[in-house]
């Protein structure tokens, strides 16, 4: 049976503190604070189009990461130059990658980001995504690929 | 740290009501003579008046009954904590925010109807309430309808009692029963 989704309160208390830490390791803690807003005001949104209570953990990081995305594009797009990051955290990984994969199809650029970036299963993925683990590793998989060819 | 400030928390809070994203907003309203009570509204008015309540279990209720998106905000029950303030300090005798009882089923939304025509001050039993909403026999019935009224205070069922001038009982226990019908000067 499907897990029940819970009152958005009870979803958002329990992962407001996660999705906090998640943007301020990645913007640092001013532009975290707008984007933390965005990204429970876009689950909001969409909470009540949810089919069933699974995986909100990755969904609410995945609605994160992509805010912190279009926030690197934004800031990108006049001079060219790489977002300068705040704050260094003990996932080095994903700072180097999230700028790198801007260039990605969108699936493949989330699944790499979840993965590599924040270490959340393939069967998270897939279901943060709306499709299955196996759909995420190949998504996931083509992305590397792509990458590497793209600065080799 | 990076962790969610007050302000921020009361922020996005805000900003969730604003936007109008929101099925429910609740808050508690503290320190009432009748203690701590937590309330509801949607856009169309009131929908929970609750004692001594049990958050978790609420709002798995408000979420099914009204739709997932259940948050605490203040904000949007600003309006109901002033009238309330008002009441409970003798100021206000009818509340002017809609108590919302559409999901309240056919029989108990036509007996709720009733009773919200009944006076701040005044009692009715529970015979003539049934009387009054068309079902004369229901009596019993009209009790459990009280029992299970999602907004008591606003909609009144402090206010119906036995035939016999006998209290019989309420929701929120009897003590709030004789104190709210105290407040309203219906019994000395």
């Amino acid at each position: 049976m499907a897990v029940a989704i819970p009152p958005f309160e009870t979803f958002y208390e329990r992962h407001k503190d996660e999705v906090m830490a998640f943007l301020g390791r990645r913007l640092g803690r001013e532009r975290a604070e707008d984007a933390f807003q965005e990204t429970f005001l876009r689950a909001l949104r969409a909470y009540d189009r949810l089919e069933h209570g699974e995986h909100l953990r990755a969904w609410a990081l995945t609605i994160a990461s992509r805010i912190v995305l279009d926030d690197f594009r934004r800031r990108r797009r006049p001079t060219g130059e790489m977002p300068e990051l705040a704050t260094r955290d003990e996932r080095p990984a994903f700072e180097e990658l999230a700028p790198l994969t801007d260039g990605l199809p969108h699936k493949e650029r989330a699944a790499v980001v979840l993965r590599y970036g924040y270490g959340l299963s393939y069967d998270e993925i897939g279901a943060a995504l709306g499709s299955t683990g196996s759909a995420a590793r190949q998504a996931a998989s083509a992305g590397v690929r792509r990458l590497r060819k793209e600065h080799a | 740290m990076n962790t969610v400030s007050t302000s921020l928390d009361e922020r996005f809070r805000a900003a969730a009501a604003a936007e109008g994203l929101l099925d429910v907003a609740y808050d508690l309203v503290e320190d009432t003579p009748v203690g701590t009570l937590l309330v509801g509204v949607t856009d169309h008015g009131v929908c929970r008046i609750s004692y001594d309540a049990d958050a978790e279990r609420e709002l798995e209720e408000l979420a099914r009954l009204h739709g997932p998106r259940v948050l605490r905000s203040a904000r949007p029950v600003d309006r109901l904590r002033r009238e309330l303030d008002e009441y409970f300090a003798g100021r206000r005798r009818h509340f002017e925010l809609e108590p919302d009882i559409r999901v309240v089923p056919e029989f108990n939304r036509r007996v709720l109807e009733q009773l919200a025509r009944v006076d701040y001050g005044e009692t009715t039993t529970y015979g003539a309430l049934a009387a009054r909403s068309g079902s004369p026999h229901a009596a019993r019935a009209v009790g459990t309808v009280m029992n299970r009224n999602p907004v008591p205070i606003v909609l009144p069922c402090h206010r119906v009692i036995g035939a016999n001038g006998k209290l019989v009982g309420y929701g929120g226990g009897l003590d709030r029963k004789v104190l709210l019908l105290r407040l309203e000067g219906a019994i000395l």
